[in-house]
């Protein structure tokens, strides 16, 4: 098969042509990025030529870097005061900030690491994107530019003096947290004191809650009518702490149950809840020595799902119609469902849960509804043990401190004396 | 052994958990992280258990002839046909179109908003209940919601129009919620607060023992 030679002019035609193309067409279509945003002029405050020189800001000043304080590391603020072109209708349409690594003790190349639309009097860049122990220098760059019709004009930028060397590290204490921490420190000596009041033999006073009063009655009514009782421990896993406090509850009324010979039956939401809540149960018909009288099937689980639970729950209580429920733990908004369901029945309900929004509904639908705190103390309310009373005592401690707190900040504020309630201000 | 190592690890851990929310550093920064992720896979893992829990005592139920095993039956059956379905159509089984999808937003949605639009009906007999003046606080109470519930509703400031503004049964509605229900909502928030505090600690130093069952 022959080959197809090519013609030499041909050749030498395209070469010229292309050469051309190139000499002509591509300055043109990479001249925005060549001529008017250069790399290599960056420390010379931008290009003279297409750009007028009158366009140029005065740079940035008073750049001051620091480590971020109380953090995990690797975050470096950098703040700096306006530029004297930095006003409505000035020169200073935006701020770019650029980080340099030292080397050998002088600052390496320039990265531009963010930029702050301009317009504001002080100006704070958070750079979350350093290595801890490494040393940086950081340059605020005072941009101006014109843009026509969406493209890019002309560019002119003005660098700041350096500022640095500056090291990120990690801090071993956030000390803006340090009221939390005198709150806890005092509140947990508040306890501890009365807890070791408690162990020495001295007499704790303990208001009354009617809601707990009322376990034993309610127990006692469902082996009356020899019906079961229902104890529903709430949405929440066993990371909540309503949880716990709901599942020691269900120890105590557990062991009722187990004494009175009645069913208790606990549907539960949460397959980790299902687990603890078998145990204790469990181990509670043990303790008052009935071990053959607990069965697997009393705590079962039902499903994960909210509106599936409060569904299989009424189902149950329509049906199977227990004496007692009590529903102890979190509820969201299926409180209600629940507890008029349970009261259309005419069950005798106690229901306890720290959820204010759900509160007024087992208010109105329950015929005992631990508020709140009430909540947290009924399982040293029900056991009685000394050590669990001089909780509840340290916390009533802590409560008249918020008290005392709470009055001295309401005249303090009034008065206009002190900014009192900046004490209690939480970083999340 | 069987409490007491339970109780070291909830020591050890809950202590852990109040340093970490002081200390910013390095493992402790990381801790939530680790433990929330622990939590995640230890719950997936436990699932199964109620899963398996609710199907055992289903069947049991069915075998048996029990009480109300119809209910029992129609659960087994819901279970089978979304695990088959999910897991024939595998990893896409979210995908918009695909069975598993026609299920949820045909059946389940449904069936969650029935349970939810319940809600009015409790809410309204809820309300008869508690809001009947049988004395001074009832009363006090059927006051303040006959203001919040008119202030809430256009025609509550139709009726008010002719007073000046602040004066209006939408603005007395927003005092209420503003002032007498937030002071008794902190209130009771700090209640909380100070009790969780206190339940924690109880657990912490192993005094609080019933969830793990049981006491001395």
């Amino acid at each position: 098969m022959p080959k197809i030679a090519a013609n030499p002019d041909l050749k030498a035609g395209s070469a010229f042509f292309m050469y051309l193309f190139f000499l002509l067409l591509l300055p043109q279509v990479t001249g925005a990025q060549q001529n008017i945003i250069p790399d290599d002029t960056f420390f010379q405050g931008g290009r003279s030529g297409e750009v007028p020189a009158e366009t140029y800001p005065l740079p940035a000043i008073n750049i001051v870097v620091g480590d971020n304080p109380n953090d995990a590391g690797e975050t470096i603020n950098i703040t700096w005061d306006r530029s004297p072109d930095d006003f409505t209708g000035g020169k200073v349409k935006e701020y770019r900030i650029f980080r340099a690594e030292v080397i050998d003790g002088q600052p390496g190349e320039y990265k531009e690491v963010g930029d702050i639309p301009a317009g504001k009097t002080v100006y704070s860049y958070q750079d979350g994107n350093t290595r801890d122990g490494v040393s940086y220098y950081y340059v605020v760059q005072a941009v101006n530019f014109l843009k026509i019709n969406n493209e890019l004009a002309w560019l002119a930028e003005t660098l700041s003096e350096p500022a640095g060397p500056v090291k990120s590290a990690a801090q071993w204490f956030d000390w803006r947290r340090s009221n939390a921490l005198i709150g806890v420190l005092l509140l947990s000596s508040f306890i501890i004191i009365f807890i070791r009041q408690a162990r020495s033999g001295k007499e704790l006073f303990i208001r009354k809650i009617a809601g707990l009063e009322a376990v034993d009655e309610a127990v006692g009514r469902a082996t009356e009518m020899g019906k079961k009782i229902f104890y529903i421990p709430g949405l929440s896993d066993m990371d909540n702490m309503q949880t716990i406090a709901s599942i020691t509850i269900l120890g105590r009324v557990a062991e009722l149950a187990a004494q009175y010979e009645t069913w208790l039956e606990v549907p539960v939401c949460r397959s980790m809840v299902m687990v603890t809540a078998k145990e204790v149960v469990k181990e509670a018909y043990s303790k008052v020595g009935r071990p053959d009288a607990f069965q697997e099937d009393q705590v079962h689980y039902l499903t994960d799902d909210q509106f599936g639970y409060a569904a299989g729950i009424d189902g149950m209580v329509v049906r199977e119609r227990p004496a007692t429920i009590f529903f102890m733990g979190t509820f969201y908004a299926e409180s209600l469902i629940l507890a008029e369901t349970g009261n259309s029945i005419g069950a005798i309900q106690i229901a306890g849960t720290a959820m204010p929004s759900q509160l007024p509904f087992f208010v109105a639908a329950c015929d005992y509804t631990l508020i709140g705190e009430e909540l947290f103390t009924a399982s040293a309310y029900l056991s009685k043990e000394p050590k669990l009373l001089g909780s509840i005592k340290g916390q009533d401690m802590g409560k008249a401190v918020m008290l005392v707190a709470i009055i001295t900040g309401i005249i303090m504020e009034t008065f206009g004396i002190w900014d009192f309630s900046s004490l209690f201000s939480v970083i999340e | 052994m069987r409490r007491e190592i339970p109780l070291l690890i909830t020591g050890i851990v809950g202590v852990g958990f109040v340093i970490q929310y002081f200390i910013p550093h390095a493992p402790f920064s990381y801790m939530s992280d680790w433990f929330s992720d622990w939590f995640s896979i230890i719950g997936a893992c436990a699932i199964v258990l109620g899963a398996l829990n609710l199907m055992k005592i289903s069947i049991q139920k069915v075998i048996s002839r029990k009480k109300d095993w119809g209910y029992a039956a129609v659960i087994i059956a819901s279970f089978l046909l979304i695990v088959i379905i999910g897991m024939v159509e595998g990893k896409d089984f979210r995908v918009p179109g695909t069975n598993f999808d026609w299920l949820y937003r045909y059946m389940y949605i449904p069936l969650s908003a029935t349970m939810f639009a319940i809600l009015a009906f409790f809410v309204a007999s809820a309300s008869y209940r508690a809001f009947r003046a049988r004395n001074f606080e009832a009363t006090l109470l059927l006051i303040a919601a006959f203001f919040v519930m008119m202030g809430r509703v256009p025609v509550g400031d139709i009726i008010t129009g002719f007073m000046p503004e602040g004066w209006r049964l939408s603005n007395l509605a927003s005092w209420v919620m503003n002032y007498p229900q937030a002071a008794g909502q902190r209130a009771i928030m700090i209640g909380i607060g100070l009790g969780i505090v206190s339940t924690s600690l109880r657990v912490i130093l192993g005094i609080e023992r019933s969830h793990i069952g049981g006491g001395e």
